[in-house]
């Protein structure tokens, strides 16, 4: 309750309260019953014999089903001399395939009113479709003909080649796109699988070849390093007879393991500057590398995310957004990687108020080390992250992303259903101890693409570590 | 506008443009019950038992288009002002006593209404209701000068983080400043300008409440795991007693002609140009909304549209290309805009649209065409289907028909307008709205480059 108030607030007070009502009591939220059980659909799994592993999840209350071919073939994939070729390879695959040319691997799709998506990020390539069941044959034809027979025309990959180095281009404009590029690069260096950016550089682009494409597709698209995840209203049974039929020739193949780069030794604390003239706000992503996917700490990481930057209530966004209108929202992440992933707090801010932001950045990010988590706090973060969970099983898209997690990173089939009771075991002694392992103030890399002449002397005058120059690449400028 | 996030665009796809036709014999069905409380307070209540979940969706029938002159923006700023407290329910305690209980909730404004929504394990319907009706009718005490100019901070960031921020980000506002004339209501965009942001004042807010957010002006569809008695129940408890205000009261808009190409240039911070090709159209449900939603999808739905194929892929020329039909509640507009690559002009582009936009006058689309955009848009209806809560699900979606068509349940029937579309329909739709009628062209240039705009 606000104790100040002007006289006309005053005199509208009294006007609603003469609207209460006699026989409810809005001293207090009610009480609630129970929230209810957990029924999360069921993952069953069968494997072809050429070694892919089929994943169903049935879910028959809309007549749509949602198909996820993963494949080990991610951005860490690409070779030092050509970043961007994984995605350029996953976008290829739909450029012709089969008895197909690449408008007509689009017009199929448009005409069975499926959504064929064909990405790469960091740890896998994904081919997708969406589609009503009762064309899940044909648009299951035409996903077989994008994942096994790609053609690569010549012609295709100089399109797409063109297209992309136009693209390119226009990321200059978009200051988050540049924030993203940067933040990685700064953080892994070139030399680490996680360190170049996903759609490559203007070089790079302009080497991309038809050979160098289908080289990394003969390399890495292969059965026994892939998954195919269907979400919907379908059976195991008709999947694995729908997949055999179409993914039981394609050939296996020996596909190397990801080799785990190393990260370089953390640096002291600076401020990575990315000139923006004339930009209206400053993107700032604040972070360093953190732990992998698989670590057990990966419950207690999710708790103390939720307080610090998760969520909307969470800290950062209280602080920059709710209290100081800095910005339109403030966030953090560990991000789930196979490798060790980018912890990272982000917000893009109005110019003016640059350094004050950092500050208040700075200030969360060492408190919730510094300080135990208040018990209120810690409830409220355990139960938005548990109970919040079924609703994430709603769609056939939601459940299938849960499930491609679960598949992606190697963990057990009953994840989830144990989900609730670990999240409930976190305590806020983990949580500042997780805080203490994983962010690591001393090290921040901070990264601001911006205004340079508005925000520079403001940045400097922190005194929070030295300002470093970057071009929008993140890397040095010569 | 959302309250949060950036994900304005998805907003006017999902409602707007996008359904699709009936070929299924199973029929598209959200089966719904309706009661209106003695205060005018409609309710919609839809079960859906598939997941243990509830939506709460709120609607309040005002948004940008009932702005006053020098108050542009104020709908969406208010949006932001209801998440501030209210009596019995402190700053900052509506996110906390949701999120406590694993609940989302979000807010957005468009130029037709206002919605807020809470979506969350079954259990917390109570604590939503408690929520949603405590800031209904007990909001105004609480609102203080501070919590406006904090959230007018907020508001003014979002506009610079999705607008001004962002390439072409200004492109809209210069396109409905020039297609609609200052009286209209849909001449200013929903985020408003910065200067009118910074003018409103908490008497801005008391007047706005009063007129606007009152049970008779609004529905609450509340759909998923619920029992429709005992939602009915604590719906009465919570909002029984708040009191009715004054009746809505609205002008019909004025006539909108655009009776010559109008040319505008705009300069960005862009590498690459971009022209925006934009038509005066119908509204929402308008006989022709849906023949247009086809031509749409005809033009630029996809690599294997008229426009991606000659523009991007042929002649690559652009980067990109993008065409909708944008009806909405009291008119509509279509809109083609084309990314030029390095090296090439606006110029070239605009041609090539124009000759396509012929080509489709002259010769209407094939039979396939039409039934590809059919299957697309029925596609996309059927996953529509799969969510209750959020922005576009079913609660939604309940909510948009109803005031938008006056039934609940007209999915099906939305559905049957694309699947009568011929392709005669959209032939003489191209005819009647985009080659036989006037447009704004605006070109979106780099700075100090107005020379590669489009040349009248």
């Amino acid at each position: 309750m606000s104790p100040i108030r002007g006289a006309a607030a005053i005199v509208l007070a009294v006007l609603a309260s003469a609207r209460l009502s006699a026989q409810v009591d809005r001293s207090k939220p009610p009480t609630l019953p129970p929230p209810p059980a957990l029924k999360l659909p069921a993952i069953q799994t069968a494997t072809l014999p050429n070694g892919l592993t089929l994943a169903v999840v049935e879910m028959h209350k809309v007549p749509v089903v949602d198909v996820q071919v993963l494949v080990d073939a991610g951005a860490a994939r690409d070779p030092g001399d050509l970043p961007g070729l994984a995605t350029f390879t996953a976008l290829m695959l739909q450029q012709g395939a089969g008895t197909r040319g690449a408008l007509d691997v689009a017009d199929e799709a448009a005409f069975l009113g499926a959504q064929l998506n064909t990405t790469a990020a960091l740890d896998g390539a994904v081919a997708s479709l969406h589609v009503p069941r009762r064309r899940l044959e044909a648009a299951l034809d035409l996903l077989a003909d994008v994942v096994l027979r790609p053609a690569f025309p010549d012609s295709e990959v100089a399109r797409q080649r063109e297209l992309r180095g136009a693209q390119l281009v226009q990321q200059r404009d978009e200051p988050v796109a540049m924030a993203n590029v940067a933040f990685p690069a700064i953080v892994y260096g070139a030399g680490h699988p996680y360190g170049h950016p996903l759609n490559g550089t203007d070089a790079a682009t302009a080497a991309l070849t038809r050979d160098r494409v289908a080289g990394f597709y003969r390399a890495y698209y292969r059965p026994n390093a892939s998954r195919i995840l269907i979400v919907g209203d379908i059976t195991l049974a008709q999947a694995r007879a729908l997949l055999a039929a179409r993914f039981g020739a394609w050939e296996q193949g020996d596909v190397p393991g990801l080799a785990a780069g190393s990260a370089p030794t953390p640096a002291a604390r600076a401020v990575y500057l990315i000139d923006k003239p004339g930009a209206a706000q400053s993107v700032i992503r604040i972070g360093h590398v953190g732990p992998a996917r698989s670590t057990p700490d990966w419950y207690a990481l999710e708790v103390l995310n939720t307080i610090l930057g998760g969520a909307f209530t969470s800290r950062l966004n209280q602080n920059l957004r709710e209290t100081h209108g800095y910005t339109y929202g403030a966030f953090s992440q560990f991000a789930a990687r196979r490798l060790a992933g980018a912890f990272v707090a982000l917000a893009s801010v109005v110019t003016a108020k640059t350094d004050s932001s950092l500050v208040e950045f700075l200030k969360e990010l060492r408190r919730i080390r510094d300080e135990p988590v208040p018990d209120a706090e810690l409830a409220k973060a355990k139960a938005y992250v548990s109970l919040g969970l079924p609703g994430e099983f709603e769609t056939t898209g939601g459940a299938g992303a849960r499930f491609r997690e679960v598949l992606s990173y190697g963990l057990p089939l009953d994840y989830y259903d144990r989900y609730i009771e670990r999240i409930g075991a976190v305590t806020a002694a983990d949580v500042q101890r997780v805080a203490r392992q994983y962010i690591d103030p001393d090290h921040f890399d901070i990264v601001v693409v911006g205004d340079k002449a508005q925000i520079e002397a403001g940045i400097r005058a922190l005194n929070e570590g030295p300002i470093v120059y970057r071009d929008l690449w993140g890397l040095e400028i010569k | 506008m959302p309250r949060m996030s950036s994900a304005t665009a998805v907003l006017l796809g999902l409602l707007s443009a996008g359904p699709p036709i009936c070929l299924s014999a199973q029929a598209l069905r959200v089966p719904y019950t309706t009661f209106t409380l003695p205060n005018g307070l409609q309710v919609i209540l839809h079960e859906d038992h598939s997941v243990p979940v509830v939506a709460v969706n709120t609607w309040y029938h005002v948004g940008s288009s009932d702005e006053r002159p020098g108050r542009t923006g104020f709908a969406h700023l208010f949006e932001h002002i209801m998440f501030m407290g209210s009596e019995h329910v402190p700053t900052g305690e509506f996110d906390r006593l949701l999120e406590a209980v694993g609940a989302d909730n979000n807010g957005s404004t468009t130029e037709d209404r206002t919605n807020y929504y809470e979506d969350g394990p079954a259990n917390a319907l109570p604590l939503m209701l408690y929520l949603d009706s405590d800031r209904l009718g007990f909001l105004l005490p609480e609102i203080t000068t501070d919590k406006v100019d904090l959230q007018r901070g907020v508001v003014q960031n979002e506009r610079r983080q999705s607008y001004e921020n962002r390439p072409y980000g200004l492109a809209e506002e210069n396109i409905l400043d020039r297609l609609y004339p200052p009286a209209h209501p849909y001449h200013w965009p929903v985020i408003g300008s910065m200067k009118d942001l910074q003018a409103a004042t908490l008497e801005d807010v008391r007047r706005f409440f009063q007129s606007y957010y009152t049970p008779n002006n609004s529905t609450i569809a509340i759909a998923g795991d619920i029992s429709p008695g005992d939602a009915r129940t604590l719906v009465q408890r919570y909002f029984g007693d708040i009191a009715r205000g004054p009746a809505v009261i609205r002008m019909p808009p004025p006539p909108v002609h655009v009776t010559a190409d109008i040319d505008a240039v705009l300069e960005d911070r862009v590498q690459l140009p971009r022209v925006y090709d934009a038509w005066h159209t119908v509204k929402a449900f308008a006989d022709d909304d849906a023949a247009l939603d086809v031509v749409a999808n005809v033009l630029a739905g996809g690599r294997s549209s008229r426009l991606y194929r000659r523009l991007v892929y042929d002649l690559q020329i652009a980067t990109d290309v993008v065409a909708f039909q944008d009806g909405t509640r009291i008119d509509g507009k279509f809109e083609i805009f084309a990314t030029a690559r390095p090296g090439h002009q606006l110029g070239e582009l605009q041609r090539v649209i124009d000759e396509e936009l012929r080509k489709l006058a002259d010769g209407g689309p094939t039979a396939r065409e039409v039934e590809r955009a059919q299957n697309t848009f029925e596609a996309q209806f059927l996953s529509r289907m799969e969510r209750v809560g959020g922005f576009g699900g079913k609660a939604d979606q309940l909510n948009f028909y109803n005031y938008f068509v006056g039934t609940p349940d007209y999915f099906q029937k939305d559905l049957d307008r694309y699947g009568r579309v011929r392709a005669a329909d959209v032939q003489r739709a191209v005819k009647t709205y985009l080659t036989g009628a006037h447009r704004v062209v605006l070109s979106v240039v780099p700075q100090g480059k107005p020379e590669l705009g489009v040349k009248p």
